[in-house]
Order: structure tokens, then C-alpha cells, then sequence
């Protein structure tokens, strides 16, 4: 009985290692530079406290697991049965109160220290005072994109959301105000903080730090439609410097170019515009992104792919490509029409 | 061994195979019968096909998560595909076995000739078969949105108001609510039948502190149903007033509210959860001690705490909602509520260390998968308690860590126990043993699958993948683990064939089982196998907590010491 056990045992470890080889094997010849949204790589103090958190919950629950685990492999062990002819039965304990009082009170004083220590951490991180230094952006889910409103700069970015560092000696957080236009949305970049979600007729909010420059990814977290998998979120940490060229560039209207005259023309009758806004001209529409600044974004789609010419062509012309069922129509443009299209919102740095 | 052939005095003959009957005779009898045995039979196979059928959208899932931007399926058929492998999982098995045991065993225990209403029984099971086969029409029915049929694809928890016609606009949530309300008047209808028999119908002597623990805990979870399936049935409704009938419940962009909805469906959804979960700590209950050769430690405690963890389920719906932007000392409320879940449960696991502590345990297949089932059910609680940490919580809130959670609970603790009670019973139902090689078999591979699968599954979601997703970017850092997931999943699923297999194959070929193969101590191990009908031909008298360990050593019953 126990060489049959320990054969199974063997063999399930024969099985770890196969697969931890091809684990490894998987890490060290992946391609291209990872951008993992890890929880234990936190860089804003939201998700600091919550990392520093859940150390201490599982030194906690890892203790239980270890002694209770340990008790139950002794059992396993010291109690089963030896020989199949040992047909005796054991003798019958029905119970005892006082065994029962005693792990009956442990539990309880580990949920008193537990709770305490989560509550305090509610009460930290959701009713912190908003300083007077921070900066407020409004966030507004759409079906399968991100828009951002900053007030204070009347700017409206979209899918990649631009914050200052904020620096512990004086810091410049930024408080999220999060609505949604249609279905519920959760705002999650792991790096940054918990999500919070997006909520029709409702407003939530929530703050970040950064610590560190850099970009962040994240995406929608509450399931949103077709293409909720392609909702995806980028937050860039500028330095105070960059950060203020770049609301200083997206105040402005948009490029005017009369070398791409033919595509505006496109866009402004071929419906383009009744999504669309472009600072600057006819185009007010506010089902979509606003594209006055398209060409200063890294990404198309909300992250679906790269922004660059072909993939924006290729988008135009049949968004199912990158995104099978968003709410973007395929308008029909013909070859020359794509290609006047493409080329003026190209020039919308 | 004992000797194991003790049935209560009186006891009818076994009745004549079914082999000697005509096909259509046979058939028919299923269709109409009200005998608590075939009901429980009908629950099982039918728990068991859909477990089968939700298994391989679980494949199919897993295979589209193989690569990053692998499209085996389009994005609309896999957003189908996993909102109908939750709920085939939840509605159609997990609601179904919990009645397949009881119906089977609770009567028999309790020395019963039936359940307490038979035809009340026959249409509980038959709304419920309807209901799912309706919920099965979504995917060939209708024209929908895409043209590819109505198959929900709003999640199993249908988040308003994506599913409101101006987001659904097709019959998908349309199948989900009204399905789910034919299968959830099933549900209330078996529980009231299940907590009926269980107080009303106990022979003589079986007092309310001498019923076995397999029919506490069933009592209590079906009273527990009929709690939470009520608000579910009513939500849907108010959800099918707002699609046909101009209703504002949950319709936002008329002033309806979208958390409402939530509470709603969580006020349903968590305590159903212990729905699923209470009948598997009943087949824990009986297995371990058996095979322990023990007496369950602590009786009073282990009800209690089965009774405890009821209504402290009922408490504690909104921790799936701490980033749903409820107050800080709201979000605390739900804290403290879900942690105290974890008293009871612990004393429930240390109960059953205490039975096997000192026992001379067989590892026999029923008891491997319940040995399993407790190192599972401890780690399954241990995340449950992380993810009851709000704050932490709003980082692992639909990501994949939760997904390994629950899991854990739906694979590990009661899928486990699901084949231990059918590894335990099937020789009672059938006459004959399950393959004790095939059964060993069944259980290290559907061991090894499940925690390559579900201990690794955890891991993506502390890298930030959410839930849900049909598709992930190629540089998150998530590839390796989700192939991981996926070769275990290819492992569990080769596991629960060889189970079919020897389903089939033990009801041709097994072993013999007489009456009593386990030399166990409920009052089903008194009667012929399979039961004759109406099970016992006089009243049985008791006067323990194990009527048969008493006769079994009239030198030292039990009811001396209780």
C-alpha cells in the first residue's frame, strides 16, 4: 500500500517538473518586452498599502495552511489502515466540548485581528481627503473604450490617460471620477490601485500616485459586451514637465492641413462626424472618441493595436479586422477614399 | 469483516430486474413514475450529462485561451460559450445533484417509504428537465443579434443593464431568466419536499438529535434554497417587466439603477453558493466517518455549524460587490460578515479531522476523493478569506484569482465529493461496485488535472487578468500560465471520461455488492441492493445515531453514549 502511494506521489512530482520546465521554457524564450500588470509590482500608494495588505493575510492563512494541512497529512499518515486483514474497529470518541471550545475560539480571535486590520485599510484608502494640489479627471466607460475629461484643462483624452508623478514631498494625486455612458465598466490598472466601476447613473471615484514614471497598462473589468477583452487601458506617468507639454498640446484645435483637404472632405460627408469629434470643425459627434489629437496616441481601438497608418487604413476599412463587434460600422469607403481618410487623420498630431 | 447482511425485519424482496420488462414498458415507467428512487436516478443522470456537457465548454474555453489572439472561437461565441458553462454548471448540475442525493437518500435514511409529496417530486424534477432543455434551445432558437442563435452571453450573474433590450437586443437574456425561473420553481418545489421528509417522515425512535448528518445538512441547504432562489425568480421577472413591458427597474437610461440589480442578484447568488456546497459537506459527512471507522466527532457541532454557515450566508451578499462603490463602512459590514463564515467552516473541517484522528481510515475511492475534498475545501477557504479582504479584494474582484477560487470550491470541494457519493452509493442504486482500478484511476488523474489546472489558475490573476476575457495581449506575461491551466484542464477531462466509463461498464460487470459493501451504519446499508419499492416493508425502530452499528455490536451501541 504505501510503495503504491509513494509511487503516486513520484509520479505527480515526475508531472511538477514537466511542467515547471515548460513554464520555464515558455518564460525565457518569449518574445518582445513584457508589460505584466502585476499587483506585486505596485508604484502608487493605493496599491502599495493593498500589496503591503495582503502580505500579511497570507503570512496569516499560510500559518492555518501549514498547521492544518500539516494535522491532516499526520492523520493521513498515522492513521490509515495497515493490512487489509486488520478488520478491528477503532476505538469510538463521539466528541468533546472542550476540544470544540478551543478551535472554536481561535478562529474567532484570528477574524477579530483580520477585521481590524482590513477595516483600518477601508477607511485609508477609500475615505482619503482629497488634497488641494490633486488633479481631477472624469472617466467615462463607453462600450469598448475610455474617455477622459479633465475639467480643469477642458481636455478630452481617450484610452490612454495621462497623470502627473506625484512626487511624496508634495504630492500631485489624481482623483477619478468614474461614470459610465451605457453598461457597467470597472477602471482597473493593477499597478496603480484596486479597480472601481463604471456605473450608469451613478458616480464612483477613486485616487492614484504614482511613484514612478512610466506606462501602466490595465482594462475594463467587469464584463461589457462583445469586446469587453479588447477594452484595454494605458495610464502614462508623465514628470511634471511632460505632462504639462502634453495638456498644453492636447488644448490645442486640431492640425489644420489643406494638403489632405480631400480626406477632411471625407470625413465630414461620408458620416464620419456623427460619431466624431475634431476640435476646429464641423465634426461634434460624441458617440465615439474624440480623434482632435488621434496621431498623439500609441495605440487604436483602446488599445487594440499599434496607431500607426496601415493598421489605422485597415481600421477604417473594416474594423472587424482588430475588433470583431465593436460599434464601430464599416463605412464602405472605396480604396481612394481610405487612403484620403487615413491621410488627414494622420496629420491630427 | 462484520457480517453485512443485516436488514431491518420485514424488508420486501428485491424487485425483478429491469432487464425482464418490455423497452417501452420500462421507459415509460421513468417518465411517469413518483418512486424516490427513480427521481433520484433521473436528478443524477441528468446532473451528470450536463456536468459532461459543461465540461467540454470548459474545453472549449480553454482551448481559445491557449494563445494570445488564438481565435478558435469568435468573440461572440465564446462571451455564449462561458456565460452557458457557468450556468450548466450552477443551474443544471449543481442544482440537480444536490436533489439526486437527497431524493435518493434522504427518504432512506430517515426510514421512509417515499418523500414526503411524490408527485410534488415528479414535477419538481420534470419543470427542472424542461427548464434546461429550454435553456439548451437558446443556442438553435431564434434569429439574434449575430444570426448564430440566443445563448446567453451576459455572464451567469446578467449585470444590468447590458442585459436591457437597448444592450441585449436579441432573446439572449430572455432564455436566461426564463429558463432559470422554470428550473428555480423545480428547485422550490424539491425543497419543500426534501425539508418535509426530513422533519415529517422519520421512523420511529429517529429523533431530530439521532438524524443522520447527511439529512441535517440537506434540510438545511434546501431551506436555504427556498430562501434565495425567491429574490432571483423575482429580479428576472422585474428584469422581463423592463424588456416587454416598459418596466424602469434596471433600466439606467430610464432613472433605473444597475446596483440594485446586483443586490438582487447576489442577495440570491451567495447563499446559493452554500446551496451547492452544504450537500456536499453531507456526503463528506457520511463518507469520512465510515471509512474512518469512527463515529463523526462532535455531532451537536457539526450541525450547528452546518445550520451556523446557513444563516450566515444570507449576511454577507454584497463582498462580490466591494467595487461596486458602496461607503467604506458598508464595504467593512461585509468584511467582518464574510470572515465570520469562516468559524463555522473551520469548525466543520476540524470536526472532520477529529473523526479520522484515531480511526483506521480505508482509502478506498470514496475516500480519497473526500481526504482530497478537505485539503481543497481548507485552501478553497483560506483564498475565500483573502478575497474577504476588501481592499485586496478590489485588486482580485474579476480576475483570475477569483476564478481559482470558486473553483476550488465548485471542482474541489464539490465535484470531489460528487464522485465520492457516487463512488459510495452507486452500489446501492445499481447492486454493483464501481471498478475500484478505474476508480483509482479516475481519482489521481482528476486530482493531478485539477491542481495543475486550478492551483496555477490563481497566478494570472495576481498578474492582472481578468475574468471573462476572450482574448489577452501577447506581452501581459499571462501566456505560459494560461497553457498551464489548459493542459490540466485536457487532464481533467480525461479523468471524467474514464469516470463515464466506469458508470457504464461497473453496471454490466461489477462486483456483487450486497447490501452493505462498506459495512456502514445509515438505515439505506439495512436494505436489499437496489431498494425494493416503498423500501421497507415495516416501520424500523432506532435507537442511536447508527442504527446498524448497533446491531452490528449489541456489546457496545451507540445509544449509550449519546
Amino acid at each position: 500500500m504505501l510503495a503504491k502511494w509513494l509511487k503516486c506521489v513520484f509520479l505527480s512530482a515526475k508531472n511538477w517538473c514537466l511542467l515547471l520546465a515548460l513554464f520555464i521554457w515558455h518564460t525565457a524564450f518569449a518574445e518582445g518586452p513584457q508589460s505584466t500588470p502585476s499587483i506585486y509590482a505596485p508604484a502608487s500608494t493605493p496599491a502599495q498599502s493593498i500589496y503591503d495588505l495582503s502580505l500579511f493575510v497570507l503570512t496569516i492563512t499560510g500559518a492555518i495552511f501549514v498547521t492544518v494541512g500539516g494535522v491532516l497529512a499526520f492523520v493521513v499518515f498515522r492513521f490509515r489502515q495497515r493490512g487489509e486483514d486488520d478488520t478491528t474497529e477503532p476505538a469510538q470518541i463521539y466528541g468533546s466540548t472542550q476540544v470544540e471550545l478551543a478551535w472554536t475560539v481561535i478562529p474567532i480571535l484570528i477574524v477579530v485581528v483580520l477585521f481590524l486590520t482590513t477595516a483600518r485599510m477601508i477607511f485609508a484608502i477609500q475615505d482619503a481627503p482629497q488634497p488641494k494640489s490633486a488633479l481631477d479627471v472624469t472617466v467615462v466607460g463607453h462600450q469598448f473604450w475610455w474617455e477622459f475629461n479633465y475639467p480643469k484643462y477642458g481636455i478630452h483624452a481617450v484610452n490612454e490617460l495621462h497623470v502627473p508623478l506625484s512626487d511624496p514631498q508634495s504630492p500631485t494625486p489624481t482623483y477619478l471620477k468614474l461614470l459610465s455612458a451605457d453598461v457597467i465598466h470597472s477602471f482597473w490598472v493593477p499597478q496603480l490601485a484596486g479597480k472601481t466601476d463604471l456605473l450608469p447613473n451613478n458616480v464612483n471615484d477613486m485616487w492614484i500616485d504614482p511613484h514612478h514614471t512610466g506606462m501602466y497598462v490595465g482594462q475594463c473589468a467587469q464584463f461589457c459586451g462583445v469586446q469587453h477583452a479588447k477594452m484595454l487601458l494605458r495610464v502614462y506617468v508623465d514628470t511634471p514637465q511632460q505632462f504639462e507639454a502634453w495638456v498644453k498640446n492636447q488644448q490645442q484645435k486640431a492640425v489644420e492641413d489643406e494638403s489632405v483637404a480631400t480626406g477632411r472632405h471625407v470625413f465630414e460627408t461620408q458620416s464620419c462626424m456623427n460619431c466624431h469629434t475634431i476640435q476646429g470643425t464641423a465634426a461634434t459627434g460624441r458617440f465615439g472618441p474624440d480623434l482632435t489629437h488621434l496621431m498623439s496616441r500609441d495605440t487604436l481601438a483602446s488599445g487594440a493595436m499599434a496607431n500607426n497608418k496601415d493598421n489605422l487604413r485597415e481600421w477604417i476599412r473594416h474594423p472587424d479586422t482588430f475588433k470583431e463587434g465593436s460599434l464601430m460600422p464599416a463605412m464602405q469607403l472605396n480604396d481612394q477614399q481610405l487612403d484620403q481618410v487615413t491621410a488627414y487623420l494622420a496629420t491630427l498630431k | 469483516m462484520a457480517d453485512s447482511t443485516y436488514p431491518i425485519p420485514g424488508s420486501v424482496e428485491a424487485p425483478h430486474r429491469w432487464s425482464q420488462a418490455a423497452v417501452l414498458e420500462w421507459l415509460n415507467s421513468w417518465v411517469i413514475t413518483v418512486d424516490h428512487k427513480k427521481l433520484g436516478i433521473l436528478y443524477m443522470l441528468y446532473a451528470v450529462f450536463f456536468l459532461l456537457v459543461g465540461g467540454a465548454e470548459a474545453i472549449a474555453i480553454r482551448i481559445q485561451l491557449l494563445y494570445p489572439h488564438m481565435h478558435f472561437m469568435s468573440p461572440q461565441v465564446f462571451n455564449r460559450i462561458f456565460t452557458m458553462h457557468g450556468n450548466t454548471m450552477v443551474f443544471l448540475f449543481g442544482m440537480t445533484y444536490i436533489f439526486g442525493f437527497a431524493n435518493y437518500l434522504v427518504p432512506l435514511m430517515v426510514g421512509a417509504r417515499d418523500m414526503a409529496f411524490p408527485r410534488l417530486n415528479a414535477f419538481s424534477f420534470w419543470l427542472t428537465f424542461f427548464g434546461g432543455l429550454l435553456l439548451y434551445y437558446s443556442f438553435i432558437g431564434g434569429g439574434g443579434l449575430y444570426g448564430a442563435g440566443n445563448a446567453p452571453d451576459v455572464m451567469w450573474w446578467a449585470y444590468a443593464p447590458l442585459t436591457e433590450r437597448a444592450f441585449s437586443p436579441g432573446h439572449a437574456p430572455d432564455y436566461w431568466a426564463l429558463s432559470l425561473i422554470v428550473t428555480g420553481f423545480g428547485t422550490i418545489g424539491a425543497s419543500i419536499n426534501v425539508i418535509a421528509t426530513a422533519f415529517c417522515m422519520r421512523c420511529k425512535g429517529m429523533t431530530l438529535m439521532r438524524l443522520p448528518v447527511f439529512v441535517w445538512v440537506n434540510a438545511t441547504a434546501s431551506g436555504l434554497a427556498l430562501i434565495t432562489i425567491t429574490p432571483l425568480t423575482a429580479a428576472q421577472v422585474m428584469l422581463l417587466i423592463d424588456r416587454y413591458l416598459g418596466g424602469h427597474f434596471f433600466d439606467t437610461q430610464a432613472g433605473g439603477s444597475a446596483m440594485i440589480w446586483a443586490h438582487f442578484f447576489w442577495i440570491f447568488g451567495h447563499p446559493e453558493v452554500y446551496v451547492l456546497v452544504l450537500p456536499a459537506f453531507a456526503i463528506a459527512n457520511e463518507v469520512i466517518p465510515v471509512f474512518s471507522r469512527k463515529a463523526i466527532f462532535g455531532y451537536p457541532a457539526v450541525v450547528a455549524a452546518s445550520v451556523g454557515i446557513a444563516f450566515v450566508s444570507l449576511g454577507v451578499w454584497a463582498h462580490h460587490m466591494f467595487t461596486i462603490g458602496m461607503t467604506s463602512v458598508g464595504n467593512a459590514f461585509f468584511v467582518l460578515s464574510t470572515m465570520l463564515v469562516g468559524i463555522p467552516t473551520s469548525i466543520k473541517i476540524f470536526n472532520w479531522l477529529g473523526t479520522m484522528w484515531g480511526g483506521k481510515i480505508r482509502f478506498a475511492t470514496p475516500m480519497l476523493f473526500c481526504t482530497a475534498f478537505v485539503v481543497q475545501f481548507l485552501l478553497a477557504g483560506l483564498t475565500g478569506i483573502m478575497l474577504s479582504v476588501a481592499p485586496w479584494n478590489w485588486q482580485l474582484h474579476n480576475s483570475y484569482f477569483v476564478i481559482a477560487h470558486f473553483h476550488y470550491v465548485l471542482v474541489g470541494a464539490i465535484a470531489f465529493c460528487v464522485f465520492a457519493g457516487i463512488y459510495y452509493w452507486y452500489p446501492k442504486v445499481t447492486g454493483r461496485m464501481l471498478s475500484e482500478k478505474l476508480g483509482k484511476w479516475h481519482f489521481w488523474l482528476f486530482f493531478i488535472g485539477f491542481h495543475v489546472t486550478f492551483d496555477v489558475m490563481h497566478i494570472p490573476g495576481l498578474l492582472g487578468m481578468p475574468r471573462s476575457i476572450y482574448t489577452y495581449e501577447a506581452d501581459r506575461g499571462w501566456t505560459g500560465w494560461n497553457q498551464i491551466v489548459s493542459i490540466g484542464g485536457l487532464i481533467q477531462g480525461i479523468a471524467v471520461l474514464i469516470f463515464a466509463v466506469n458508470l457504464i461498464w461497473s453496471y454490466f460487470k461489477g462486483k456483487e455488492a450486497g447490501n452493505d459493501p462498506w459495512d456502514a451504519w445509515t438505515l439505506e446499508w439495512a436494505t436489499p441492493s437496489p431498494p425494493p419499492a416503498y423500501n421497507f416493508a415495516t416501520d424500523p425502530v432506532v435507537t442511536s445515531r447508527r442504527p446498524l452499528w448497533d446491531i452490528k455490536h449489541p456489546d457496545d451501541p451507540d445509544w449509550k453514549y449519546e
